[in-house]
């Protein structure tokens, strides 16, 4: 058993845990964030994803000893850091991908919108093959991907406040019914 | 009268109601909403089962058989409860009474009892104070094995009968077998001007969802066990539940959190389920058990390998003359829903194209592997795969363009199947124009570079059916609503949301009956002690189904609401109308309320307010023994086109482009049905390249991890374009069909006939791996070579 000190979302927490226990056994089963998922405990699904210094981390490889006194964001924190940044809503990543119909199940998705905003605070207009590469680590079984990359690129258009694309679905019925299908 | 006769064609929002509205008349309905439960994914707030944490929880782990078949001749825990912290422990004998989901096949156990029959079959379980320690206490468990003969090959299994994987089945190791005629398809071919006969395989494949199974249980001082599970039907584990351990059930609750992906993989009632139960009914503690991906890979339930042969003959003009099939189906351990594949597996092939006679012989056989079950697309997208590529090998030979062959089979909307089926809306043909055009087609087919080609496919799925698992005249579906002086409805639905959106179908719905703004609608959902009883989250009957019965609801609702309003503005109530969070009076704008206002005016009049609605299916089906199997009030119908590329040098095959056309009736939400489109075809695609479901010769899984089990990454996915298709189903509700699983049927073959455009090889074998590629690109060569050579010898003569 281990006294941890760790550094997550905005907080200095302490925690005991075994010290075995990776980061993602801690976030769930000690501290009760449970918004980090596991799908496979072993590195191949990326549901665990959480940010270690901004960068997409899989909790669940990870030793909870060894990121102490690093900056560890998980799904919980987005939404209080983009209020605490003087914003509505929640972070627009999350928004977008709301928006969008991404999210199905959402079991994938904390781990992939973390990969997601990762993408964005370093390039922010990223081309569609940056995005499939940025989130290649995350498995989502539900969307195909599809509703998922559109909602990064619905996110980066509202940030330089252009309109996207329409959409295969959304065009052709628009067309059919004579009128947008999106309110 | 019972619910059955409510909701015939004759229902209340038959083909003169809201189906046959314009979309303008909708406030909500066709439109693209966000879901009700999205921003509760999007910040990690919404609850999966695995997020439960109850004071005092135990956690329990499962010791699986490390046999394919063998007999269990002792299974002893005395080291195992002498372990500090090891609460609980159980065998088969703790919960000897067999289950299964069908219950005319019974034939599980939550631990086994006598016998194993696969490699991961569990055999006893403990509860610890933690996973460590359960994880210790699995290895200290002694357990005797005698060794069978154990069964890896269904032709094997179906030879030989001894030893039999089920003692108590007739018949050796068949599960079922299902022979049926339509008219004479002997005759037919004896006429037709070509037939085609060729065999097809289908290996296996499972779901992966990312969500690992998980649940937990609590057994209060008074006798109440409660369940939470990661299942998509608590109704059938409620009943599941009692039936094993012999509690009334009304004693039970059983409850599904927010599930992380389903796909008919939690459609059983699982061990997990049973074992904590039993384990919170003897600690007197809540019991927790989440599987690891590799025992969700063992628990498998995925869709069956299937050896097919058809036999399929039309005439000159390509005309459809008859289809013969004969197909043997790979099981698995148990039957679980297998009764119901193998009668799938012939039924749901005779749409959307028309067939004048047809005949299947069907039998899926007991292996000693992890056992099959439902998969999206249960049952049909196997022979769905060989009759599309074999309608193309019928199109090549009558010089026919594949798109046109499908067009001319078209069997038309409003009309029966050749086994006896009512098909009711049906925008084939339709979706055959929209993949036609959007793929552009006549441009392109036939004339791309080698290499490169494109494939054709169309299909039809239920949306739900008329068999409800279990026998009985109750509706399939209830829901019930509750309304509030806030101006707040509640509904409770049964229905299971596996992903799907089904919750916000139910808001949807309601905001759209009532005309209320969707955050005044709130949903409550699959808690058995909560909500009127939905059979689940399978065969796409949820939208359907759940959809009719909050229709119902609501229905019933607005009359009192409109009635109190009529009654306070002395008007007639046809000048009350319900809209966006508002009551008005259509001859009088200046007169409106709120309908908080609207609500409270209600329940002064008639009292407390709520109401219940429901839906049971027509009598439907073809007057033979299985005719019901199969029956669905109403079919959805899709066509895809694949664009693909075949490196001859690797044998690879990169699918670039799928254009995906579906008839889902009507889009209640278009954003959500284009998501299940895309989700479908992902799915299929994957099962035709990348997928393997399979076991190697000792019965162990070949690669039981996300790792080797390659669900394909963003890197690995299409271009999808979805093109959604709209028919209006008289039935449905505001005309809507499904969309959740009929999407996915034409990937597959559509990707063969693409190869075959690309490259001139016919795959008929999945998965199609760059070494089958490469193998039947040599033999086209050698083919080629020899026909050269045949040629230069008969120039010489
Ligand atoms: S749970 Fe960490 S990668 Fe799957
Ligand atoms: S939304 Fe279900 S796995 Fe991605």
């Amino acid at each position: 058993m281990a006294r941890l000190q760790l550094r997550i979302n905005a907080d200095l927490v302490d925690a005991d845990a075994p010290d075995h226990w990776t980061l993602l056994e801690v976030l769930r089963y000690r501290l009760g964030l449970t918004g980090s998922k596991q799908g496979c405990d072993k590195g191949d699904c990326g549901a665990c994803t959480v940010l270690v210094d901004g960068k997409p981390w899989l909790a669940c490889l990870t030793l909870a000893a060894s990121v102490q006194g690093r900056a560890i964001t998980t799904i919980e924190g987005l939404l209080p850091a983009h209020r605490r940044a003087g914003g509505e809503g929640a972070d627009p990543v999350q928004e977008a991908f709301d928006r969008c119909g991404a999210l199905q199940c959402g079991f994938c998705q904390p781990g992939m919108m973390l990969s997601a905003r990762a993408l964005l605070n370093r390039c922010p207009q990223p081309t569609r093959e940056q995005i499939r590469d940025a989130l290649s680590g995350n498995l989502c079984r539900c969307t195909g991907y599809t509703q998922i990359f559109e909602a990064v690129e619905s996110c980066v258009a509202e940030a330089v406040g252009a309109k996207p694309d329409l959409r295969s679905w959304e065009a052709q019925l628009a067309e059919r019914r004579g009128k947008p299908v999106t309110p | 009268m019972s619910a059955r006769d409510l909701h015939g064609p004759g229902a209340p929002w038959g083909p003169e109601a809201p189906g046959a509205k314009a979309n303008a008349d909708f406030g909500v309905v066709g439109k693209a909403h966000r879901k009700i439960d999205g921003l509760a994914k999007a910040t990690g707030a919404a609850v999966y089962t695995d997020d439960l944490q109850l004071p005092g929880m135990l956690h329990a782990k499962t010791l699986r058989s490390p046999h394919a078949h063998a007999r269990v001749k002792r299974v002893d825990f005395t080291k195992a409860l002498a372990l500090p912290g090891v609460h609980a422990a159980i065998g088969g004998d703790s919960m000897p009474i067999k289950y299964g989901v069908i219950p005319w096949t019974p034939d599980e156990n939550a631990l086994a009892v006598d016998k194993v029959r696969f490699i991961g079959d569990p055999v006893a379980a403990v509860a610890a104070l933690d996973e460590d320690t359960a994880n210790a206490a699995l290895k200290l468990i002694e357990v005797e094995y005698e060794v069978l003969h154990a069964y890896f090959d269904p032709r094997e299994a179906l030879a030989r009968t001894a030893p039999a994987i089920h003692e108590s089945k007739k018949g050796g190791n068949v599960s079922k077998s299902v022979q049926l005629d339509f008219g004479d398809v002997d005759s037919a071919l004896s006429q037709a001007a070509v037939v085609v006969e060729d065999d097809y395989t289908f290996h296996g494949t499972t779901h992966a969802p990312i969500e690992p199974h998980c649940a937990v249980a609590t057994y209060s001082a008074d006798g109440l066990l409660t369940l939470w599970s990661a299942t998509q039907i608590t109704h059938y584990v409620h009943r599941a539940l009692s039936r094993v351990l012999e509690l009334p059930p009304h004693k039970i609750r059983v409850i599904q959190p927010c599930l992380g992906g389903a796909f008919g993989g939690k459609s059983d009632p699982f061990s997990l389920e049973f074992c904590v139960s039993k384990l919170a009914m003897l600690t007197g503690r809540p019991v927790k058990m989440l599987w690891t991906r590799e025992e969700v890979f063992y628990a498998h339930r995925g869709r069956h390998p299937m050896q097919m042969h058809y036999r399929s003959g039309a005439t000159a003009d390509g005309k459809l003359l008859g289809v013969d099939a004969k197909i043997l189906i790979d099981g698995g351990s148990y039957s679980s829903f297998g009764l119901v594949t193998t009668y799938y597996s012939g039924q749901l092939l005779t749409g959307p194209y028309h067939f004048p006679s047809y005949r299947f012989d069907s039998t899926r056989v007991f292996t000693n592997k992890p056992p099959c079950g439902p998969k999206r697309g249960h049952g049909s997208v196997q022979p769905r795969f060989a009759f599309e590529i074999q309608l193309d090998q019928l199109a090549e030979k009558l010089g026919l363009d594949p798109l046109e062959i499908r067009r001319r089979n078209f069997q038309g909307d409003f009309t029966r199947t050749v086994n006896g089926q009512r098909i009711t809306s049906n925008g084939f043909l339709q979706c055959l124009d929209e993949v036609e055009r959007a793929s552009d087609w006549r441009a392109r087919k036939g004339k791309l570079p080698f290499g490169r080609g494109l494939g054709v496919a169309g299909s039809m799925y239920i949306s739900g059916t008329n068999y409800p698992v279990y026998p009985n005249e109750m509706p399939q579906a209830g829901v019930q609503l509750k309304v509030d002086r806030s101006g707040l409805v509640t509904v409770f639905t049964g229905g299971n949301d596996i992903g799907q959106g089904s919750n916000s179908l139910c808001a949807y719905i309601v905001a759209e009956e009532l005309g209320l703004k969707l955050d005044q609608v709130r949903v409550v959902a699959a808690d058995t002690d909560l909500c009127p009883v939905d059979l689940g989250a399978y065969s796409s009957r949820v939208t359907f189904m759940v959809g009719n019965a909050t229709i119902d609801a609501c229905r019933k609702l607005r009359e009192q609401l409109v009635a109190a309003v009529a009654a306070k503005w002395e008007c007639a109530a046809g000048r009350v109308r319900f809209i966006d969070g508002l009551v008005v009076d259509l001859e009088d704008v200046s007169r409106s309320m709120s309908t908080m206002e609207a609500f409270q005016l209600a329940e002064t009049k008639f009292d407390t307010l709520g109401a219940t609605g429901s839906y049971n299916t027509p009598t439907l089906g073809g007057d033979y023994r299985g005719g019901t199997i199969g029956a669905s009030p109403a079919y959805s119908f899709t066509a895809h086109v694949v664009e693909c590329e075949v490196d001859v040098e690797t044998g690879r095959i990169t699918v670039e482009r799928v254009w995906i056309a579906h008839d889902c009736g009507r889009a209640i939400n278009p954003m959500i049905v284009a998501g299940q489109m895309e989700g479908s075809a992902y799915m299929g695609l994957a099962e035709a390249v990348l997928e393997d479901h399979d076991i190697n010769r000792f019965g162990l899984h070949k690669g039981p991890s996300l790792l080797d089990y390659r669900i394909p990454t963003s890197l690995d996915t299409p271009e999808f374009h979805a093109l959604i298709v709209e028919s209006l189903d008289p039935e449905g509700p505001y005309g809507a069909k499904e969309a959740g699983e009929g999407p996915l049927h034409p990937s597959l073959p559509a990707l063969s006939n693409a190869v075959y455009d690309a490259v001139g090889i016919r795959l008929k074998h999945l998965p199609f791996t760059p070494a089958k590629v490469l193998a039947a690109l040599r033999e086209q060569r050698a083919a080629a070579k020899q026909e050269s050579t045949g040629a230069l010898a008969r120039g010489a003569r």
